[in-house]
């Protein structure tokens, strides 16, 4: 029985076991689930991320207030034209991340990961890299469990929800889970899956969840694009061999701390940062009235 | 570990949120599934969060969708509105000032074709989570994540004795129990959450039982 990163890397040592293999024993016990039963509900789920990844690429969805309405296939029209700066994969990450964005606040179908409004980040990062890597679909469902076992340990340990401890506990989280899958898929060890999810959260610690007019939409959509970029460059970060200083359940445990030291303008409740600028009370306005 | 990795990649849902549009269709779906007779009207009473920011979460297309069968990762909930006007349901909401409840409440009131009126309370705690509160004016506490009954009885000497052991009887374990009454001697609620799928014949034999008015099985997949 694990309840954070260490007992996690302790025990898959211990038992010799790959981690994905200590998190699916872990979930079968824990649900009474067969194995093929947790693998079924884990390819179902990325085949919901596959579509909505997908979707607002080619296709505007219809936004309430129409804040990000077009965003997804504006950058991915430029990205395939290209002449970006960061280069074709960087920006089909991001596209991907915002057409999840797009459809979500779309009232399109999504898989919350962990948060809904959090839910491109995931997805966008995975299937770039499946499609980059060429990489089976075993190996995703893998490099899956190991996001989710990940997220997991710090739902528990910390939180997930904006409302409670800002956007790094969505979007931050996300990239966390993301990287950590990344490390695995190339090929690294679980010490550096460890020491990518510390360098993820470390690098966005105390971000506020600031949506305007309360809407899952801006500053969202970006957050999605920018914290899946996040959770790639954290994963080169391990896989080069850099160590994580502090601890990565440390880590957890100081974006919690930091979550709740933030005042509650700045978690989820459109009060403070972004949305609190002239614009976006103006917004505001013009969708809900006074 | 004790949380489901399901839980942490999960709900497969319709957008934008697990609490205002999720957890609202899943609330007006559970109240949906308590009806005795058809309806054509359904009332929302929206409060706090809810009645502020329902229009921007797509929380009232949400509510109808649940309202009409449709669950909340079903791609159709977009289009409730129009459903409904297909369907002949006509739909009203309004703001509502309670007091001590959570943010996210709401109380659904059916209106059967009859003219009979069925009224549901309950709220959305996040993460596409719900609380049932209120069932026809009889206090609750269903989170409906696992197979319930509602049993309408009269309040009497044994009776839950003899409901638990047509239970017994079938094989089902209870896992949250809870009972309410008008007045002593009068009309009683009881609801039973428990780990099995409620076959039509566990309902048919409680139906059996002296003084039992109604009763409803919700099962949970």
């Amino acid at each position: 029985m694990y309840q954070n990163m260490e007992d996690m890397l302790r025990l898959s040592k211990e038992q010799q076991i790959p981690l994905y293999q200590l998190i699916l024993e872990n979930e079968m016990k824990l649900t009474d689930k067969s194995e093929e039963e947790v693998w079924k509900q884990l390819s179902m789920r990325f085949e919901v991320m596959k579509d909505s990844a997908s979707k607002a690429l080619t296709k505007e969805g219809k936004t309430v207030g129409n804040l990000i309405s077009g965003i997804t296939k504006k950058h991915y029209d430029y990205t395939l034209k290209d002449e970006t700066v960061c280069g074709t994969f960087i920006n089909s990450v991001m596209a991907r991340a915002l057409s999840c964005s797009e459809v979500n606040a779309s009232m399109g179908k999504i898989c919350a990961a962990p948060t809904a409004g959090s839910c491109g980040i995931i997805p966008a990062v995975l299937i770039t890299l499946q499609e980059e890597k060429s990489l089976s679909e075993r190996k995703i469902l893998e490099g899956l469990m190991i996001s989710s076992g990940i997220g997991a340990v710090i739902m528990k340990n910390a939180t997930v929800s904006g409302a409670e401890g800002g956007c790094q506990a969505e979007c931050g989280v996300a990239a966390a889970m993301a990287a950590a899958a990344v490390v695995y898929l190339s090929g690294g060890t679980d010490e550096m899956v460890m020491d990518s999810v510390a360098f993820s959260l470390m690098n966005c610690m105390g971000l506020v969840c600031d949506p305007v007019a309360g809407l899952v939409q801006v500053p969202c959509a970006q957050r999605n694009a920018s914290q899946a970029i996040n959770g790639l460059l954290s994963a080169d970060l391990a896989l080069g061999g850099m160590k994580s200083v502090i601890p990565p359940d440390q880590v957890v445990d100081a974006m919690y701390k930091v979550g709740k030291m933030l005042p509650l303008s700045l978690r989820e409740t459109a009060m403070g940062g972004i949305a609190n600028t002239t614009q976006g009370k103006k917004i505001t306005k013009e969708i809900f009235g006074d | 570990m004790e949380i489901s990795i399901l839980n942490v990649l999960g709900p497969v849902m319709i957008g934008p949120s697990s609490s205002h549009t999720a957890g609202a269709a899943k609330l007006s779906l559970t109240a949906r599934s308590l009806l005795t007779k058809p309806f054509t009207h359904v009332s929302f009473g929206l409060y706090g969060s809810f009645a502020k920011t329902y229009k921007g979460h797509g929380t009232d297309i949400a509510l109808v969708a649940g309202a009409l069968g449709i669950k909340e990762n079903d791609e159709r909930l977009k289009r409730a509105f129009l459903i409904a006007k297909e369907q002949g349901v006509t739909y009203d909401f309004y703001e509502l000032d309670l007091e001590n409840t959570h943010e996210n409440t709401v109380v659904i009131t059916f209106t059967y074709t009859d003219g009979e009126k069925m009224e549901v309370v309950g709220s959305s705690i996040g993460g596409g989570e719900i609380l049932i509160r209120k069932i026809q004016g009889f206090e609750t506490e269903l989170t409906m994540n696992s197979s319930t009954l509602l049993i309408r009885h009269l309040d009497r000497v044994g009776i839950i004795s003899e409901i638990t052991k047509v239970l017994a009887d079938e094989g089902i374990n209870i896992g949250v129990m809870t009972l309410n009454r008008k007045a002593r001697g009068e009309e009683a609620c009881c609801t039973i959450e428990t780990d099995s799928y409620l076959t039509k014949n566990v309902v048919a034999e409680l139906k059996k039982l002296g003084d039992i008015t109604s009763v409803q099985a919700v099962n949970v997949e």
